[in-house]
């Protein structure tokens, strides 16, 4: 995992072309963590403290009414108005597309971006949105009933990858 | 998620609530609060949810409070209050609601004067009912907000001090008070004229005080000052309303006898110098806006949680899709 995430750190840069106008934005909850990792990556490499954001999207869900909420809604908060900025939503695994959906909405009410990017690290297909991501740590086939596992150091005590069948 | 973690269809009181449930919905509240503070204070989460405030009482705090929890989750809101519409023309509480029903809505939030009022309307109608005070019954989301700001200013709940000052016997926010105090172990105490205590208090496990001194000399965290209704007075509960300052008046000479600051609390409207001391009111350890704060997103939190359908339902989607918050 270490080095898909170094991998996707130097793909950030070159697609925002440095770290002037870049925000990292991860979503609840190993998002976080990840945009987090990320952004220590690029200290590292760059010099530069990279602003970071969390989104919790569950009050943007579009499934709330049908199967009941979640009810453990994280926590938000975005690095300042994000106008004229370029934001990159950093999540652990894209299926559906439903909370990259939910996401890009719950930005547009915090300003403006002069771009989104997204960024993930596990890309298990089963899209229903038209929706892709511009950076992949790795791209995996799955089937409808399978469940992929992400667990990261901070949360879980190990970086892990799991996909149960 | 267990069962006992969900709220059920109405929140009619704290009495017969789970301290899980409770906790759960201060918990739910904390997210909510940072919704009020963003540049677009809105989000979709109630969006196409139809709601009606239906106020039989005066109200100005709870009724705007409830207001804004909705429009901040995107709901659609409709204000009825008892004069100017067809209850005073007669019309039952079921069948006005029953008639608002008719028209698709999804949830009711009812202040009445009658105890027992949202319980009954609960059981017969399909929508969810809430309760913003029901006479002298309960006051559930007052009692809920007042957790929460005991919550942020003291870091916890258990093992706290809390006395609540003032006219007990009428209060259906003490009532709520006592029941969410207790069962999420704060030692309890009230203190008041003995002619507005309701008899047997004591066996509810709370201690009582005849002077606010009583409750200082014992260590109290915090007061929560009950508003006097002044028609008391002339019910013959207390003798005149400057007697009632002299003797229950919340003022800084009397805490001043405490070795710690008291935080102060007010569930409002105040009136000043009588139950409690405009410059108490306005002190250091008054966190009264607080409340006002925290109002908001404890209903927002409340109509969230009822709102949102079922708990196992979310479980199930949860097992089959992958991960709600993972996909």
């Amino acid at each position: 995992m270490s080095r898909a995430l170094q991998r996707m750190a130097v793909e950030i840069l070159e697609l925002a072309h440095g770290t002037d106008d870049l925000v990292l934005i991860g979503i609840q909850r190993r998002g976080v963590e990840l945009a987090q990792r990320i952004a220590t990556l690029i200290k590292d490499q760059e010099g530069a403290d990279v602003p970071r954001g969390a989104l919790d999207i569950t009050l943007y869900r579009d499934d709330l009414g049908t199967v009941g909420p979640n009810p453990v809604i994280g926590e938000t908060h975005l690095p300042g108005d994000l106008t004229d900025k370029h934001a990159v939503i950093v999540d652990d695994v894209l299926y559906t597309g439903r909370t990259v959906r939910a996401a890009l909405d719950e930005l547009a009410d915090f300003g403006r971006p002069k771009r989104i990017s997204l960024c993930v690290l596990v890309d298990r297909g089963g899209r229903e949105l038209p929706i892709q991501a511009d950076i992949v740590g790795k791209a995996i086939k799955t089937s409808t009933g399978d469940r992929v596992e992400v667990q990261v150091e901070e949360l879980d005590g190990r970086d892990q990858v799991d996909v149960v069948r | 998620m267990s069962a006992s973690s969900t709220l059920g269809k109405d929140l009619t009181g704290l009495e017969h609530m789970t301290p899980e449930q409770i906790r759960l919905i201060l918990d739910t509240a904390e997210p909510f609060k940072e919704v009020s503070e963003r540049p677009i204070k809105k989000v979709p989460a109630l969006r196409g949810k139809t709601i009606v405030n239906l106020f039989f009482e005066a109200s100005t705090r709870t009724r705007i409070s409830f207001e804004f929890a909705e429009k901040r989750l995107s709901a659609d809101t409709v204000n009825v209050a008892a004069t100017g519409s067809s209850v005073s023309k007669g019309e039952t509480l079921v069948d006005t609601a029953k008639n608002l029903e008719a028209m698709r809505i999804d949830m009711v939030v009812i202040r009445h004067g009658s105890s027992g009022a949202a319980e009954f309307l609960g059981k017969r109608i399909a929508s969810n009912v809430i309760n913003a005070g029901d006479g002298k019954h309960e006051h559930p989301t007052q009692a809920l907000l007042d957790l929460l700001t005991i919550r942020d200013k003291h870091g916890k709940i258990e093992g706290l001090k809390v006395c609540l000052v003032g006219d007990v016997l009428h209060s259906r926010v003490a009532r709520s008070n006592l029941w969410g105090l207790t069962k999420l172990g704060a030692d309890v105490a009230v203190c008041g004229p003995w002619t507005l205590m309701p008899r047997g208090i004591e066996e509810l496990g709370v201690t009582v005080f005849g002077r606010v001194e009583e409750a200082i000399e014992w260590g109290a965290d915090v007061l929560n000052v009950l508003r006097l209704q002044l028609e008391r007075m002339e019910k013959g509960f207390i003798p005149s309303l400057r007697e009632y300052y002299r003797v229950f008046g919340v003022t800084p000479e009397r805490l001043e006898r405490s070795p710690k600051p008291i935080t102060i609390m007010h569930p409002g409207p105040m009136n000043r110098g009588v139950e409690i001391d405009s410059r108490v009111a306005d002190g250091a350890h008054s966190v009264i806006l607080d409340q006002v704060t925290n109002g908001v997103a404890v209903r927002m939190a409340v109509l969230y949680l009822l709102a949102g359908g079922r708990a196992e339902l979310a479980d199930a989607a949860k097992r089959a899709g992958g991960g709600g918050a993972s996909e």
